[in-house]
This record gives C-alpha cells, structure tokens and sequence, in this order.
C-alpha cells in the first residue's frame, strides 16, 4: 500500500444518502470530503422515513453523491484505492442502492470493494476523529439505536446492554407529539425544558433499579402521556409553564437513564484495564446538551476522557463509512461482488437479545 | 362489517406477552393483525412479543416507529411488523410494499386506520384499552375469516385461566 492511500465510502442505509473521500497518509486519516444529501425534504410530505421512497430516492442521488464527493476531494475516480459502502443494517432498499453502486465503480475501476456496517462506522469514528486506542467505551444513542459498546478493534465488539424497546430519539419525538411540538423531537424538547422545573413531574426511571445496562424508555413515554392527561383533567389545558415543565421532568428522566448505565457500563469496561481509558458518545441525542453534560460528569467522575465526535461526523455520514472500510481493509477483510445487503446485522453476535417481554416490569 | 366478538383483560404486561405467543402460535402466512390503540396502549409490547415466541434464536425487536418497518424471518414464515403512524396518505401503503406483504406474510400493523379502503376483511382487529398502568383490555374482532374457529383454544384456555 502507498503512503497515501484514498478510500471512497458511501451510505444509503436510512433517510440520508452520503459519499465521501478519506486520504489516509502514514497512517492518519483526515475527511477531504463528505457529501449527506438528506431526504428531509422529500420525507416532510410523508412526515417519516418512507423505506421504499427513501430507496428511489437514494438511488436517484448516489451517483450524484458520489461525483460530489470527488469533485470536492478534487480527485478523479481513478484515485481511489478502494471503495468502501454501508451493507447494513438498515432499510433493505436504500442499503441495495448503496451496494450496487460501490460494486459497480469497483468493477469499473477494478478496486477493492469493502463492505461496512453501519453501526461499526458510528463505532469507529471517534478514532478517525480524536484518534482513541482500543479498547474505548461507546454509548451510540440515535433515533434508532441506543447501546453500550466496549470497541475492541475495528470488527470486536461487546455488547454491554441497550434498549429493551424505544431508542431515546424516539421517546423524544413521541413526547413532542403527545405535547404538541414539532418534529424532530430532540431539539424542541429540549427548548422547551430551558424553561422547566425538571423536579415537578418525577418521571420513572425503567430498569434503573436492575443490574446490568439495559434500558427502556417506552414507559417514559406513557408516563409523559398520563402526566399530560391529568393536567388537562384538572384544568382543561395546558399552560406554557406545564409543558416546560413536562419537557424538562422528560428529559432530566432520559438524561439519568443513560447517565446511570453509562456509569455501570463504565464499570465493566473499567475491569478490562483499558491502556487510556475512553468513552465515546455519538448520535443524534448526543447533541442534547443535558444529555451530554450529564455523561461528562460521568466520565469525569471515574476518570475517564470523555469525546463526543462534531454532529456532522456524529449523525449519519459517508466518512465514517469510508473509515471503517480503511481498517477492515488494513486487516485484509475485503468483499467481491457477493456481497449481501443485510437489514439487519448486530455488533455482537455473542451478546443474547434484549427479549423485552421476558424482563418482567420493564414497562412498570 | 366488523364486530366485536370478545375481550380479555389482561393485568400485567407479562401477561400480555403470554397471549401474544398463544395468539403467534394460531398464526399463518397471509394473517394481518390490526394493532389499535393509543401511544402506550401497548401496541409495540404486544407485537414484540408475539414475533420474540415465534423466533428459534431471541433477536432484538425495535420499534418500527422510526423506520415505518421491520421485517423478521421466524419458523412460522417472514412477520412485518410496522408502524404507520407517519404516513399521511394510503398510497405510501403500497409504497412501503405491504400491500403484497399482506398477502405473503404475517403482518403486524400499528395504527392501521392509515390503511384505509385498503384494510383486508380477513384482517384480525385488536383493539387495546388502558385499564391501570399496567393493565390492558383487548378487543378482538374481525369481519370475515376463519378466526372464529381458530381463537377458539383461546376463549377455551381464557374460561379455563
């Protein structure tokens, strides 16, 4: 391999479709570009991510995508060592797009073809952002996701615990819908807890008095709703004030939850004896700032550097695509024109599901 | 026309898990379950459970609210569970490929009154209702099908329970 090596990833597994360009020089790695053509404005119609729709259309930009990419990166195709493309898990249509796109240029361009999980690119990314020595701990918190990881190399990873039933960006956008917010969730939630008395409704905190590190927040959601019925019995409405403070009595719920695992989660990764111990936060929620501060306190309190990788690299994207691909390649794991895409692919095989149903009170 | 043929009360959600295995178990390629109710009514407990008991390997079932929905391989044939609260319009129905999916599969549907004209007579109603913080009553009804027959063992095991 040359000292300066340049990886194309590409990414289609949910509402986003992505391209970028990685140049990796002795070993390090820096972004030369990163295209995320969001669908959001195709989706605002339909109020969702429309798997099928959300095929056509990834289909419609990846090419696009793609050229963007390059055009920014100022490289031409025949630059690139290698093509690296999310196989799943995520919306079967979008991924097949991404897929017959990366082994198209591969077989055009006779390069190798890298298969990538989606998940192990959010995973990895803090080492292509603040360069972290495995093993790290990871808590990947979306809208669709919610674990803890211990990271043990690029293709090793320990699931810790995570949500038995709603991920948190959910449960945000659920209560901004029981309340009458916009959409997405996260962001006006989090507003209007600014103005809040998170002390006035005291919220359940599900599982919290159980070991381990799984999660729920599907009863927060339900608590947030009886909570907001019995206002509205009394009085008829909703002031200001009451929905303040709902939102901030939600969220400081949230905030403890995962604050709570995180330390157990900590623990455990703590036992291993990691060389510089480390953990990361990426995803959607990791932008709440209540959230985020309360993770920091943890980290802090165990002594632990705490990262949180820029939004941009930290919501989906084609960088950490391309990034995970640099490391599956390093270790000589590359795919030929059988590669599958998969909608679904955990991390860890190993770890045993969250069977929801067989933990009793999960939902009380 | 639908009707209402009978209700159980169920007063925890493990015993809400309990009735979504029995009620997997009657299950065939082709079934499509009406999941109605409001946010916390139980819905997504209800159906992930009943997928959990028909799996041979436990595999994590999420919501289906953020990606409309999810598909699983069990011993019993491929289930679809989803979630269409989101959409706004029943041609995203077929967008989405459940038309041909109820015809192939099990579906499981949450908020199917986005179904519309496109709602199948055979279709299985479950209807759930808040009775405490942990209790739920289900009503089950449908409007043509053989459920008479076969939720019979489930009148029989709910008079015997």
């Amino acid at each position: 391999m040359a000292s300066v090596t340049h990886i194309l990833g590409i990414e289609s597994s949910c509402d986003d479709t992505a391209a970028a360009v990685l140049r990796i020089h002795d070993g390090r790695a820096s972004v030369l570009s990163s295209v995320v053509e969001g669908q959001s404005g195709l989706h605002a119609a339909f109020g969702g991510v429309v798997p099928e729709i959300a095929a056509r259309a990834h289909a419609e930009k990846i090419d696009l995508c793609v050229e963007e990419a390059l055009a920014q990166a100022d490289l031409p195709l025949s630059q690139i060592d290698a093509i690296a493309v999310t196989a799943g898990p995520g919306l079967i249509g979008g991924v097949l797009s991404g897929v017959m796109c990366a082994k198209g240029l591969a077989a055009a361009t006779g390069k190798p073809l890298i298969g990538v999980n989606h998940l192990a690119g959010h995973a990895l990314t803090p080492r292509l952002t603040d360069g972290l020595a495995y093993p790290y701990l990871m808590l990947l918190v979306s809208g669709g996701h919610c674990q803890l990881l211990i990271v043990q190399s690029h293709d090793r990873f320990t699931r810790l615990g995570g949500t038995i039933d709603d991920a948190p960006g959910e449960a945000f956008d659920k209560t901004a819908r029981l309340l009458g917010l916009p959409q997405p969730g996260g962001p006006s939630v989090e507003a209007e807890a600014k103005a809040g008395d998170p002390k006035r409704f005291t919220f359940p905190r599900p599982l919290m008095d159980r070991p381990g590190c799984d999660m729920s927040f599907s009863g927060l959601k339900t608590a947030v709703l009886r909570a907001r019925d019995q206002i509205v019995a009394e009085k008829a409405g909703l002031t200001t004030q009451d929905r303040a403070d709902l939102c901030a009595g939600f969220q400081a719920a949230v905030t403890d939850v995962l604050r709570g695992k995180t330390a157990r989660a900590l623990e455990q990764y703590l036992a291993v004896n990691p060389e510089a111990p480390a953990i990361a936060v990426a995803g959607g929620v990791a932008a709440n700032r209540s959230i985020r501060a309360g993770l920091e306190t943890i980290a802090s309190d165990y002594g632990v550097a705490f990262t949180a990788p820029p939004l941009r690299l930290c919501t989906d994207n084609a960088a950490m695509i391309a990034y995970a691909g640099w490391e599956r390649w390093q270790a000589a794991q590359v795919d030929d024109m059988t590669l599958a895409a998969r909608p679904r692919w955990p991390l860890d095989n190993r770890a045993p599901a969250l069977v929801g149903s067989g933990k009793k009170g999960a939902k009380s | 026309m639908v009707r209402p043929c009978f209700q159980i009360d169920l007063p925890s959600p493990r015993k809400t898990a309990e009735l979504a295995a029995m009620i997997g178990g009657l299950l065939r390629p082709g079934d499509v379950l009406l999941l109605e109710g409001e946010i916390g009514a139980g819905k997504t407990h209800f159906a992930r459970s009943l997928i959990q008991s028909q799996m041979d390997t436990p595999e994590d079932v999420p919501s289906p609210t953020f990606t409309l929905v999810q598909t699983y391989d069990t011993g019993t044939g491929e289930i679809w569970h989803s979630d269409l609260y989101r959409l706004t319009d029943v041609s995203e129905v077929m967008e989405l490929g459940l038309d041909e999916a109820m015809e192939r599969a099990i579906c499981l549907i949450e908020w199917p009154d986005r179904l519309g004209p496109d709602t199948p007579d055979t279709a299985l109603h479950l209807r759930f209702d808040t009775l405490s913080d942990s209790a739920r009553r289900i009503t089950l009804s449908w409007a043509q099908g053989d459920w008479d027959d076969r939720l019979a063992s489930l009148k029989t095991e709910r008079a015997h329970g």
